[in-house]
């Protein structure tokens, strides 16, 4: 074929006069238009489209056209963007992170952890790599996008429940292997603070707790329960308060799994005997792990209350029910009642009222049992059910019954 | 429960969270509250540091007879100081708090303690329910209201949480009728802690939403949208049987039915 461009007046003319009948197949369609020069073309009367009312659209994000055809999947996979792959092959110094890992999924505080080790690293010499050392079984897939470097998962049967004194004895290990350059623990209830402290403890190192604001020259830490701040030299063993940096969110990272290194055996002074069985309606609303709420579609209470009472939940209940009297004020979730942090919010007969949906912001699976598809509750639900949530809690206890049947069977 | 037990609580000058007062430290305060109930009056309350201070008479009205305290300067390390002692004396269960109210509040006290005697460290503990025959049963506090049973051979270190039971309620009068015994000690200067800046505590700021938007539409939509999942499944027109067994499967597989 010849480069020379030709018109097609036919087609021009098509183009121009709106009420042709083959103008909107014609006009469609059209990739990059060349004027009779070569020049890039555009035609400003085929941008946009005809709104509902008649009335021209132009719309420059160019991708909401395709959600009105009704393919809303297509617009967000195109925004899915491949981050870039940060690769440290010879590390010059390794920074380790020991990761809490609560329900076997990275934290906010992990990942601000994570994000603080990689700003450690930016400000020193030398290319150095992330470690992080993980105790027990976990569920993430995201390390590399979290920040993780190399991937060091201890997970035999002797790091099973509390076992300090094992994970001492494993990171006093990875100390000697590694010899890294800053040690970083999450300085949470979860068991980083106690891990950290125990670590300084044996390495005879002083660390820096609470801190909150760290470079590779100074530290800011809080002292005297919070109430000051401290500024010295960053020490090599850091407790890092939550939201101590920004979590990694440019770049992936390999999250190379490393071959465990073997640890001898410690002896066990400290011997867990397992959980206890806690009353679930004496743990404080704001800390209840998994609540069972009520709202204004529920009936029979008392089989509420069986049914809260063999899931093992934490009962709560929306402002309706409390005003009606049904469940005391201290049970109340949202705006001004409680603002709750369960992992587990099971939602039965509630449509969710914005300040309801507020108080149950923290939470990370919401469970909705629903007669109206439509409802708030619905929307923000991972799991939502829509029937007569009698019906359904009667199951709910029937299932119950037998797991803990099974359960008590097993056992004996 | 053993009526030879040799415990030892150690306290701390704590600080009111609002005024800065000096008071007795909440967590030290359950500690003393924890040996009362386990060995009586024959609890011994140490603590390191100035014996004038007034606030420590409000230990000694929780209904002790004598406290002993350690003469020392404020700048001076307690760790080693308190080491020593213990060292010396040899208890059988030594109580802490998880962290201090004032000074460096690093809560590395009961770890330092616990390695320089060799001895196990039970953190956050909310109760021992019993000592017999040298071994300690005790429950731990975990996050989220949950308790965890432990067995631990005496003698131990164990710190206490803010689950345990609060301190009883301080007298007045027997605080003061008290006998505070106070021991002049050797001082170990505490080095490192004199090249720090203290300051009172800067409010941290608060992290805001990053919104990596390039257009305006995108801005506008970040700040307007209302938080809702990204659409979980829905089940419906289904037989409650079936609905109930879904809820119940994820239950299961978040782990919160025990």
């Amino acid at each position: 074929m010849s480069d020379l461009i030709r018109r097609d007046p036919r087609a021009e003319w098509i183009a121009r006069n709106r009420l042709h009948p083959l103008h909107a197949a014609m006009t469609a369609a059209t990739g990059e238009v060349r004027g009779p020069s070569g020049l890039l073309r555009k035609n400003p009367h085929g941008v946009g489209f005809i709104g509902p009312n008649g009335i021209k659209r132009i719309d420059r994000l160019g991708g909401s056209v395709a959600a009105v055809g009704g393919r809303r999947g297509a617009a967000k996979a195109a925004q899915v963007v491949e981050l870039p792959l940060h690769v440290v092959d010879a590390p010059d110094f390794y920074v380790v992170t020991v990761l809490d890992i609560v329900g076997g999924r990275l934290g906010s505080h992990d990942k601000d952890v994570l994000g603080q080790a990689h700003k450690l690293i930016r400000d020193s010499e030398g290319s150095g790599a992330v470690l992080a050392v993980v105790f027990g079984e976990s569920k993430e897939e995201g390390f590399g996008l979290a920040g993780v470097d190399r991937l060091l998962q201890l997970d035999g049967s002797e790091y099973e429940g509390y076992s300090p004194e094992q994970r001492l004895a494993a990171l006093v290990e990875v100390e000697r292997n590694f010899a890294p350059r800053y040690w970083l623990f999450p300085d949470s209830i979860n068991g980083g603070n106690e891990l950290g402290c125990r670590l300084a403890a044996r390495l005879g190192e002083r660390p820096a707790t609470q801190a909150w604001q760290v470079d590779t020259q100074q530290t800011l830490c809080r002292g005297a329960g919070g109430r000051t701040d401290i500024t010295r030299a960053t020490p090599r063993l850091l407790l890092l308060a939550e939201e101590c940096a920004e979590p990694v969110d440019e770049a992936r990272h390999e999250a190379r799994v490393l071959e465990p290194c073997s640890v001898a055996q410690s002896l066990v002074r400290i011997q867990d005997r397992g959980q206890v069985a806690v009353d679930p309606n004496a743990i404080p609303l704001a800390e209840a792990e998994f609540i069972l709420s009520a709202g204004n579609g529920i009936r029979d209470w008392d089989q509420f209350h069986q049914a809260a009472e063999l899931l093992g939940a934490t009962e709560g209940a929306s402002r309706v029910v409390v005003d009606d009297g049904f469940m005391p004020r201290p049970r109340q979730v949202g705006a001004s009642g409680t603002w709750v942090t369960a992992r587990v919010y099971l939602a039965v007969g509630i449509s969710g009222a914005i300040q309801h949906m507020q108080g149950i912001g923290q939470c990370d699976k919401v469970v909705a049992i629903n007669l109206d598809a439509g409802c708030d509750m619905v929307k923000r639900a991972d799991l939502s059910v829509i029937g007569d949530s009698h019906a359904v809690l009667q199951h709910l206890i029937e299932l119950a019954q037998d797991y803990r049947l099974g359960a008590a069977e097993n056992a004996a | 429960m053993s009526s030879d037990l040799n415990i030892v609580a150690l306290v701390s000058i704590g600080q009111h969270p609002k005024s800065g007062r000096a008071r007795r430290a909440e967590q030290d305060a359950r500690a003393v509250e924890l040996g009362l109930r386990l060995a009586g009056e024959r609890v011994q309350v140490l603590h390191a540091g100035d014996a004038a201070d007034e606030s420590l008479r409000q230990y000694a009205g929780m209904g002790l007879k004598s406290l002993r305290i350690l003469q020392q300067s404020a700048d001076a390390d307690a760790v080693v100081a308190l080491g020593d002692y213990l060292n010396e004396h040899r208890p059988d269960v030594v109580l802490t708090g998880v962290r201090a109210e004032s000074g460096e509040s690093s809560g590395m006290a009961p770890y330092l303690l616990a390695e320089k005697l060799g001895w196990p460290l039970v953190t956050r503990i909310a109760d021992i329910v019993s000592i017999e025959n040298g071994e300690a049963q005790i429950l731990q506090a975990l996050p989220r209201g949950q308790r965890r049973a432990i067995q631990v051979r005496l003698p131990f270190v164990a710190s206490v949480d803010m689950a345990a039971t609060a301190g009883r309620q301080s007298a007045y009068g027997p605080g003061r009728r008290a006998q505070l015994e106070a021991m002049p000690w050797v001082e170990t200067a505490d080095s490192e802690r004199t090249q720090w800046q203290h300051a009172p505590a800067r409010k941290r700021p608060k992290r805001l939403k990053k919104v990596k938007a390039t257009t305006a539409a995108e801005r506008f939509k970040a700040a307007t949208a209302k938080s809702q999942g990204t659409g979980g499944r829905i089940i419906k027109d289904q037989p409650a049987v079936e609905q109930a067994q879904a809820i119940f499967d994820l239950l299961l597989e978040e782990g919160v039915i025990r």
